[in-house]
């Protein structure tokens, strides 16, 4: 409802705001005020219906709930040694994150106290990247910017391990909503994995999470960013990851959405500078009456520059998926080289995929082609197995399982890599 | 072993067997010639319970139990293979690991205990001797970029690592050259038993002088044409089947 968050808006001024803050903030709910959230009939959300979130009220939650470290450990996997930031209903908690020392001043904490402190970095990128106009709900989330993660790693620092972000929705009392604004800013040369996980400690409980995480890739930085997405089955998830990318960098993404009633996630790539590289990676699986949507925009505003990305679906139940992927290519991005795959597979009669690949290609020399497909299992393929001695069921679970698998292979940090496959199976109900 | 007595069987409403009389028994080969089109693979695809195929009438005995009431899976499990003409790729899925779980399914049934990836890597070491093959193929997804050959030769790993007591090969041999021919001929008589039995499907005298059957048959429209020995098989070479596509001769 627009205009009690508009009432709650004002309700947030606190003394200490630094000024650079509180303009971003005030532009974004004066945004939100004009335009609110999505409407049924607004093309972008077409096949996602929102009204379940937008209609009804959801309070923000309050912080200080107490959870103890073993009902985190779960959602906890790598090595000891990663840094682990822990944020419940949205606040960053010391008590549960792990933070060692990293090197060459690389920082990774709270965006809160960040903000506090007056960090410089975080004034020149924070809110500047994601465009309030891209949906009233990036534009709630930049209006009531408060806390998430805040990622910092300076030119030419390489971080070795894997710094990773946990979303808990504590689910103490129904019907919250947790907003987290997440920063990372990956500076030239500079070499970094991030990971960031929803995931919630009630799974049946209804709430919201509304994330926004802008990341800034400097010249020639490599980034691995890889997005889990575990949500309640009853809950709303709406995210925004806005990249903006310079000259000779490497950004790859990995999505994994499985949880939530309804889950959208927006990945907005913009290449500012020739001879960039942009891998996107994605895997959704839905079953029961889930509806999960991707949908993803590669920029292609200058030359030379390659994005490579494969998108996969397996639907089970009465569930829907949304693909959609955009590639834009402006008339001097000569030399682009752009693939984009989406493969969906239906497991049941119910279940439905939209899927709808968006060229826009406004330069001549260039390299660009799509491809999308929907599919059931390969009876032939079931057959040999089955003639193996493989029983149907597991034959079944192991056909769907390599579907799938084929793209978390493409994730780059092994141990990475082995949790997404744990999950996959775990989900698909494959043995080891 | 296997009795299969006025097999008849369609799909996509066309009749394709019009009743097939054969019986084979533990420690025999028996190998299928007969024309493109004439039911061979369906024959095979019948008796491991491809469902594409409907069986109209007739029935199969394999050891004692009634095989066409049995899903793919049980008949595998009791000791029925295929060796595909056309091998199915599937990708994502590694040898090593189809092979294992396979492997364990049939091991199962049988009673035995499972195998853990390093027992079973020992298993494997000596069945890979059988195709002549190094351990590089165990990595690679099922079929999957394999050449016509090495799909072929797969087939042959398989039925080596399951130790099936009736198999059934469907023209393994084409597309082989000279020395798979030999390796994948060398596997089938190692892996003979007195207990076990064979029934090739091919187009070549040539594969028989390596594996050498007790009986030949004439698969024509749907039905045994002929049946004999192995100087059936030279007599078909020399020709042609023509001669023997009348049913009147029925050995
Ligand atoms: N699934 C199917 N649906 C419809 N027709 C089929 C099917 N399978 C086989 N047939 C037809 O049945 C006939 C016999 O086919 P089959 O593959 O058994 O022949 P074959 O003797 O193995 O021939 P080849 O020597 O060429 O391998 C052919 O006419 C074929 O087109
Ligand atoms: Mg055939």
């Amino acid at each position: 409802m627009t205009a009690t968050w508009v009432r709650r808006f004002d309700a947030t001024a606190t003394p200490d705001e630094p000024e650079w803050l509180r303009p971003v903030r005030r532009a974004a709910i004066d945004r939100f005020a004009g335009t609110g959230f999505p409407a049924p009939r607004d093309e972008e959300w077409r096949f996602t219906p929102v009204a379940a979130i937008t209609q009804a009220e959801f309070e923000p939650a309050r912080p200080g709930s107490r959870v103890s470290r073993d009902a985190i450990a779960p959602f906890v996997f790598g090595h000891a040694e990663w840094p682990l930031l822990v944020f419940i209903d949205g606040r960053f908690d010391a008590s549960l994150s792990m933070v060692p020392a990293l090197p060459g001043g690389a920082r990774a904490g709270s965006l809160a106290e960040a903000i506090t402190a007056g960090d410089a970095t975080l004034a020149r990128h924070l809110g500047h990247h994601a465009p309030v106009e891209s949906s009233g709900f990036t534009a709630l989330n930049t209006a009531f910017i408060q806390d998430g993660a805040f990622v910092h790693v300076p030119a030419g620092v390489e971080l070795a391990m894997p710094v990773h972000l946990v979303f808990v929705s504590s689910g103490e009392t129904e019907g919250t909503v947790a907003q987290p604004r997440n920063l990372i800013v990956i500076e030239a040369a500079a070499r970094a994995s991030v990971v960031e996980s929803y995931v919630t400690l009630a799974p049946g409980r209804r709430y919201f999470t509304n994330a926004v995480t802008e990341v800034v890739s400097g010249e020639g930085a490599w980034t691995e960013h890889t997005r889990i997405q575990r949500e309640s089955d009853s809950a709303y998830h709406i995210g925004l990851t806005h990249v903006e990318q310079a000259a000779g960098s490497h950004y790859r993404s990995f999505t994994l959405a499985m949880g939530g009633a309804i889950a959208r996630h927006n990945l907005h790539v913009r290449l500012n500078a020739p001879r960039i590289e942009t891998l996107l990676y994605g895997l959704y699986l839905t079953r029961g009456d889930q509806l999960v949507d991707n949908h993803t925009a590669i920029h292609h505003d200058h030359p030379d520059c390659n994005s490579w990305e494969v998108y996969k679906g397996v639907m089970a139940g009465e569930s829907r998926a949304v693909f959609n992927g955009k590639v834009l290519v402006r008339p001097e991005a000569q030399k682009t080289d752009a693939k984009q795959t989406n493969r969906n597979l239906l497991l049941s009669d119910g279940a439905r995929v939209h899927t709808k690949p968006q060229l826009e290609i406004f330069a001549d020399d260039v390299k660009c082609t799509h491809g999308a497909t929907v599919g059931r299992l390969d009876d032939v393929a079931l057959f040999y197995l089955r003639s193996r001695g493989i029983d149907a069921a597991t034959a079944r679970v192991l056909l769907t399982y390599a579907f799938a698998a084929e793209v978390v292979e493409e994730v780059a940090l092994e141990p990475v890599r082995l949790e997404l496959e744990r999950l996959v199976r775990e989900r698909l109900g494959a043995g080891d | 072993m296997l009795e299969i007595r006025g097999l008849r069987a369609s799909a996509g409403g066309n009749e394709i067997l019009r009743g097939i009389d054969l019986t084979v028994n533990a420690g025999e080969v028996h190998a299928i010639m007969g024309p493109n089109g004439s039911g061979k693979s369906t024959l095979a695809q019948v008796l491991a319970g491809h469902p594409a195929y409907e069986v109209t009438g007739g029935r199969v005995s394999y050891l004692g139990q009634d095989l066409l009431e049995m899903e793919p899976e049980e008949r595998a499990q009791a000791g029925v293979f295929l060796a595909f003409q056309y091998p199915v790729e599937i990708p994502g899925v590694s040898n090593a690991y189809f092979l294992r779980a396979a492997c364990n399914e049939i091991r199962k049934a049988r009673g035995l205990e499972e195998l853990d990836p390093m027992d079973f890597l020992d298993v494997l070491e000596e069945k890979l001797k059988v195709v002549e093959w190094g351990p590089e193929i165990m990595s690679r997804a099922v079929n999957s970029g394999f050449s016509g050959g090495e799909k072929k030769r797969n087939e042959i790993l398989q039925m080596a690592v399951l130790e099936p007591r009736l198999a059934v090969l469907d023209e393994t041999d084409s597309g082989l050259d000279i020395d798979a021919l030999r390796i994948v001929a060398g596997g089938v008589n190692r892996l003979r038993r007195p207990d076990n039995a064979t029934i090739v499907v091919t187009h070549y005298q040539r594969l028989l002088n390596y594996i050498v059957p007790d009986y030949v048959h004439v698969l024509s429209g749907g039905r045994i044409v002929r049946s004999g020995g192995k100087e059936l098989a030279l007599e078909l070479e020399a020709r042609g089947y023509d001669w023997v596509e009348a049913p009147a001769g029925v050995a």
